[in-house]
């Protein structure tokens, strides 16, 4: 008898919604040996998403609770960085801003960028802070660095409203190229939470950690096409010192907002390519040193 | 086939101490480089000598036992036998180091109760979130969430942030939620230790509550008379092994009359600090000074004296340090700190140790708790609610007075005087 090669919806729903239940009943047998907590990681991920949910809109809750002052500073931190940008790199320097006016120019980047650095900034300290709950209760470690990387995407959903406004200020219209927006958003993304996995792991493992993240930050602005183009870059220093630039992550995201928002730019496919490798790198690795050290996590905390 | 919820073969969990110098109780990174660093230019024999000695500590070694679905077994031992130990790994939070645990049904823990309230939020959102932290999901939260309310006695309150609440709503909400979970399996530490004696009474009657409903318990207490009321079977564990596994009241019996076997001095890092202590200054140890044929265990009447280690990170001023004693139940009966002491503690950078001497404090013989805690002016720096405990047994003083016909805890020095 020939199967017909796709299996039409409903009857793989039958099949895999039975296996998955006898997964899960499976489970109520659990063993746990010595050097043997790997078997049910997934599984086990998948059965704390409810409080992966709850921990995230906990943080979200708490944030945004006492005051209007929390969503103002998601929109008034990127907004102000933008305002002193525009004029030093646009007004004084006068560099290159693709065709688009220098303050959307500034502000589409910021928009990941900020992300990028409060997610590196919160969940680097996600699991100190919550190393109460670490030391109490079992649950699989990556949701808290995973919890602090959304709520930095709430700020980064916030803050994306001001940049609609500054596009109708400038009467500019996106066009369709807006429809790869999220593409990017999620290459963005990645990359915040393969960077974090690293950053809380190492921070839980050697207390003075912490001091380097911030100069991480901030060393990152520089080498991210933030305040000035990727353009200016390989105009002024060539094509193989724009290959390495290209090595930030951030570089093959930033460009590609810009490009979505109409930078006349050609498409960049090598930095995003490059950004795409180095993502990939990041969370593979992130996961495996997050796993290695996640079962010690309760002891030295 | 026995029909076992709980079965542990051969579980053993290894720490490693580190004996090395002013602050290194976490690993900086800053150490590690300048270790590595020094090591390239340094002969390897005299680096040696640097290194911090690890010193391997067994807090459970080859653990076995087994419980049967639907029994309430309690575990009783000494400060540092390894009870903390054993139901940390019960739970998963650590690995275990040999050994395996067979577990079947949905596992509950409840070290602690309330953990992960955030104050910023309201009594019904704190429901939700520690509900998932507990693990149920947001159905049957919903179902039970009446209940939860009712049983915390906080309907007025349930949109007011919790860090409004006076402590005893803050923990009644904190144990309602806690004891509305439905798992095949609950393990319980000492959570009971904290509240008004009514609440406690209210907790403890849920609790057997849940042990009558099929459900396997495990509960670790000091309080024997809760072990008694509550379990069939104990487990009493010393130092780090199985003692004797059998009826509880055989188990209570064989815990209160061995006293001989904790050593004097007991290290504090196995035990759990309060979560804001900002831990500038640590607790190392505890050890007995008094002069009784036993550690810990103290003859009616007799100064209770120990010393506290700690250990100070940087200069630290106006430090205090606080006892507290708890009795059976869980009440504070006696409150204590060096704050009123002259003249003022100023540390510097080091070790200290502390000796405190209660000169006059007799207790009616009973097991009681200490709370030990260290401020300076920054605000609390190190805090044990449950650093030890004493045995306090009958000498001929205490049949003097016949203390057993006694319910309080403390006998004052009073001063009678006949006149007619």
């Amino acid at each position: 008898m020939r199967l017909p090669r796709r299996l039409p919806p409903l009857i793989s729903a039958f099949v895999f919604v039975p296996l998955l239940a006898k997964c899960l009943t499976q489970m109520q047998e659990l063993t746990i040996e010595a050097g043997k907590s790997e078997r049910h990681y997934w599984l086990d991920l998948w059965r704390y998403r409810e409080l992966f949910f709850f921990l995230s809109w906990r943080d979200i809750l708490v944030r945004y609770k006492q005051t209007v002052i929390g969503v103002l500073w998601a929109v008034l931190k990127p907004l102000l960085t933008m305002i002193v940008f525009t004029v030093v790199f646009g007004k004084l320097a006068r560099m290159s801003s693709e065709g688009m006016p220098y303050a959307v120019f500034v502000y589409v980047a910021m928009l990941p960028w900020q992300f990028f650095s409060s997610a590196l900034a919160e969940a680097s300290n996600s699991l100190i802070i919550n190393a109460n709950m670490i030391s109490r209760i079992y649950f699989p470690r990556l949701i808290i660095p995973a919890s602090a990387v959304i709520v930095c995407f709430v700020d980064f959903l916030i803050s994306a409203v001001i940049l609609v406004g500054l596009l109708a200020w400038y009467h500019d219209l996106p066009s369709l190229r807006v429809l790869l927006l999220p593409v990017f958003t999620l290459l963005a993304f990645l990359a915040s939470f393969g960077i974090s996995l690293w950053l809380a792991a190492l921070n839980v493992k050697y207390r003075d950690f912490r001091f380097i993240v911030p100069f991480i930050v901030q060393f990152g602005l520089y080498v991210s096409p933030v305040g000035y183009s990727t353009t200016t870059v390989r105009e002024k220093a060539g094509d193989l010192a724009c290959h390495i630039y290209a090595l930030n992550p951030m570089v093959g995201v930033v460009n590609g907002f810009r490009w979505a928002f109409g930078s006349n730019a050609p498409f960049d496919t090598f930095s995003l390519l490059a950004s795409l490798a180095v993502t990939t790198l990041l969370i593979i690795s992130g996961i495996k040193y997050f796993r290695a050290t996640e079962k010690a996590f309760a002891d030295i905390i | 086939m026995s029909n076992y919820a709980i079965k542990v073969e051969a579980l053993g969990k290894k720490y490693l101490l580190r004996h090395q110098g002013v602050g290194r109780r976490y690993v900086a990174l800053r150490d590690v480089l300048a270790e590595k660093a020094s090591a390239l230019f340094r002969r390897p024999p005299s680096a040696a000598g640097d290194r911090p000695s690890l010193e391997e500590f067994w807090a459970l070694k080859d653990v076995s036992f087994e419980v049967k679905s639907g029994a309430a077994v309690g575990i009783i031992g000494r400060n540092g036998a390894g009870k903390s130990t054993l139901l940390k790994l019960l739970s998963r939070i650590t690995e275990p180091t040999t050994g395996r645990i067979r577990l079947r049904g949905r596992v509950a823990s409840l070290l602690e109760v309330g953990t992960g309230f955030h104050p910023e939020l309201t009594g019904r959102e704190n429901i939700y979130l520690n509900g998932a932290i507990l693990g149920m999901n947001r159905a049957e939260i919903k179902t039970k969430f009446d209940e939860i309310v009712e049983f915390a006695e906080v309907e007025r309150f349930l949109d007011t942030p919790v860090k409004r609440y006076s402590s005893g709503m803050y923990m009644r909400l904190a144990f309602a939620v806690a004891a509305h979970l439905e798992p095949e399996i609950l393990i319980v530490d000492e959570v009971l230790a904290v509240g008004d004696m009514e609440f406690q009474k209210k907790c403890l009657g849920k609790m057997e509550d849940v042990s009558k409903g099929g459900r396997t318990v495990l509960f670790v207490s000091h309080n024997m008379d809760a072990i008694l009321r509550m379990c069939s079977q104990a487990i009493l564990l010393k130092q780090g092994s199985v003692a004797f596994l059998g009826p509880a009241r055989e188990a209570v019996g064989r815990y209160t009359q061995e006293h001989t076997s904790q050593p004097a001095k007991m290290v504090l890092a196995q035990a759990t600090p309060a979560p804001y202590a900002r831990r500038g200054i640590i607790f190392d140890s505890v050890e007995w000074s008094s002069a009784t044929p036993a550690p810990w265990t103290l003859p009616f009447g007799e100064p209770i004296a120990f010393s506290i280690s700690f250990e100070c990170l940087k200069n630290t001023r106006f430090v205090a340090l606080g006892l507290a004693l708890y009795a059976p139940s869980g009440t504070e009966i006696a409150s204590t700190s060096s704050i009123g002491s002259k003249p003022e503690i100023h540390l510097a950078r080091g070790r200290y140790t502390m000796n405190v001497i209660y000169q006059s404090l007799k207790l009616v013989p009973n097991t009681y708790t200490f709370g030990i805690g260290i401020k300076s002016e920054a605000g609390c720096e190190d805090h044990f609610p449950k650093a030890f405990t004493v045995d306090v047994v009958p000498s001929p003083d205490s049949s003097r007075f016949q203390t057993d016909t006694f319910e309080g805890y403390i006998v004052p020095d009073v001063i009678y005087e006949l006149a007619q």
